[in-house]
């Protein structure tokens, strides 16, 4: 029974976005970044030894670890766009009339949704061959590969789950109104109830890929050199001198949160923008 | 028992599938301490993580500006860059610099060890998700309860103990577990600096024996089963704490 109170018992429950990085005035971010990353190191100025400053040996890296950064961006796109076509079908296949496949679907998402990152890029990058003999012209499978497919296969388990997640949070009016002007199911799905989840599904769609850029690093673990495979043989190459750490993985720190966080940001006026009002 | 593991050796012999882990005595004790190291990490990071997410909550209801910058900084920083950088972060940057202190045989180690680090960084890292999940809970508690709670003489410490969480709590239950079901996943990243749980004496064992593809399937297969127990009971509790008549 519901009825309309002054006094409600709870207000309904929105998980909240997380408030913007606040009145910081950009000066404040300059100071922050400064004491984060040269803080440290200023604690080991005092050995007084004649080398390169932590921040003079960081600039000359900065280059490498660029470009390793758009390595891992480029990971990044390709891994979504394979998990984002791949998971559509799954979810696609959740929804559909036959049993079997729904079952088969389900089963399919629950299993590489609930698999750590981590644990299927290991099983990616072990157990598909180097190469590929296709009618004696031999295919090689390059590492960086391998890691997209590790990579794209949770990304498709949750891009099912998103798709499966929009299209049952249309109104059953929709089907019902395409069916009473007899479009078939194909075109149910394909006129009408997909365009309206595309809008549902951007938000948490962002959210997955700033998650999955998040994990490219992951790679650096079986090998792939990204930017976290330089950042350590750029540490090893200046000879592992500890007061180089903090800036070069601060540094890291830094480009991710430089890039990941205008897409948060975006993903909240996204998710304003299209919040249905009721 | 023992002529169960001594089948997976004929197994083994007949058919080639090696499963050490269940007729070596040795590998077995591995791969269960693997076992009991991913739960001790979880529970660890699952206290740290709930225990930063309810004092967070309660400090980004502070009256004071800069509190509250602060706690927001520190969410967007966590949410916003890679766990496993922060994680080699806090174990490289901020390990070397601390003091180490002198271990039983005589050499120099690190105060804080791998499984300490490890269970630090992530918990910050879902710490940093947890207190966004409580705060939205104790917006959901009506103004009315906390002036009531107010009107009988309640401190804001007590109305925020007695009051306001015990109701946040069954409403975020549902967002709590999805983040602490990620937190579980989340800890095979502690296999980057070699603390011995599943993942990393999985790694062991197939390195030891060449065994791969057995283990890495049976490694998809444990964790699978594992979260797949942690969801469930997850839903039930759930299911049990749901308020009724609400959402």
């Amino acid at each position: 029974m519901s009825y309309k109170t002054d006094l409600p018992v709870m207000k309904p429950f929105k998980p909240r976005e997380p408030e913007p990085l606040l009145g910081f005035r950009p000066w404040h971010f300059v100071v922050i970044a400064l004491i984060a990353v040269f803080g440290p190191s200023l604690a080991f100025a005092q050995a007084g030894v004649p080398l390169l400053t932590p921040f003079a040996v960081l600039l000359d890296w900065v280059p490498l670890l660029l470009q390793g950064f758009i390595f891992n961006l480029a990971i990044s796109f390709l891994a979504m766009a394979l998990g984002t076509a791949l998971g559509t079908l799954l979810g696609l296949g959740q929804i559909s009339l036959s049993r079997v496949t729904r079952g088969v679907s389900w089963f399919l998402t629950q299993f590489f949704r609930n698999a750590p990152w981590l644990v299927l890029l290991f099983f990616a990058m072990f157990l598909l061959p180097f190469e590929i003999n296709l009618l004696g012209l031999s295919i090689p499978f390059p590492d960086w590969f391998k890691a997209i497919l590790g990579l794209s296969l949770p990304v498709m388990a949750n891009v099912s789950e998103i798709v499966r997640g929009a299209v049952k949070s249309l109104p059953s009016g929709q089907w019902e109104a395409a069916e009473s002007l007899a479009y078939s199911r194909r075109q149910t799905l394909w006129l009408i109830i997909l365009p309206q989840c595309v809008k549902r599904m951007l938000p948490p769609w962002m959210n997955l890929y700033s998650i999955l850029t998040m994990a490219t690093v992951l790679a650096s673990i079986v090998g792939v050199s990204e930017v976290m495979t330089l950042t350590g043989q750029a540490l090893a190459a200046e000879g592992g001198r500890p007061e180089l750490l903090a800036p070069f993985y601060g540094f890291v720190l830094l480009l991710f949160f430089a890039y990941c966080y205008p897409i948060a940001r975006f993903t909240v006026r996204l998710e304003r923008k299209f919040a249905v009002i009721n | 028992m023992d002529v169960i593991f001594e089948w997976f050796r004929v197994l083994y012999d007949e058919t080639g599938i090696n499963l050490p882990f269940l007729y070596d005595a040795y590998d077995r004790n591995r791969m269960i301490d693997g076992f009991f190291t991913t739960i001790r990490l979880s529970l660890v990071c699952l206290f740290f993580s709930v225990l930063i997410g309810v004092v967070g909550a309660w400090l980004q209801g502070s009256t004071f500006k800069w509190t509250r910058r602060i706690v927001n900084g520190y969410i967007q920083l966590f949410r916003n860059t890679p766990p496993l950088v922060q994680l080699y972060f806090f174990y490289f940057a901020i390990g070397t610099m601390l003091p180490t202190v002198e271990n039983d045989w005589g050499g120099q180690s690190p105060i804080l060890g791998s499984f300490a680090w490890a269970a630090i960084s992530l918990s910050f890292f879902a710490g940093a998700f947890n207190v966004e999940i409580f705060r939205s809970g104790i917006e959901a508690v009506p103004k009315s309860t906390v002036e009531a709670a107010e009107a009988l003489g309640f401190s804001r410490l007590q109305i925020y103990r007695d009051v306001t969480l015990p109701l946040a709590f069954r409403v975020v239950l549902p967002a709590l577990n999805n983040n602490l079901v990620n937190l579980v996943k989340t800890t095979t990243l502690a296999y980057a600096i070699a603390v011995p749980e599943m993942l990393y004496e999985a790694n062991q064992i197939w390195s030891d024996n060449v065994n791969v593809t057995e283990m890495m399937i049976f490694l998809l297969l444990a964790y699978f089963v594992l979260v797949g127990i942690l969801v469930g009971g997850m839903n039930r509790w759930e299911r049990a704490m749901r308020i009724p008549g609400f959402g």
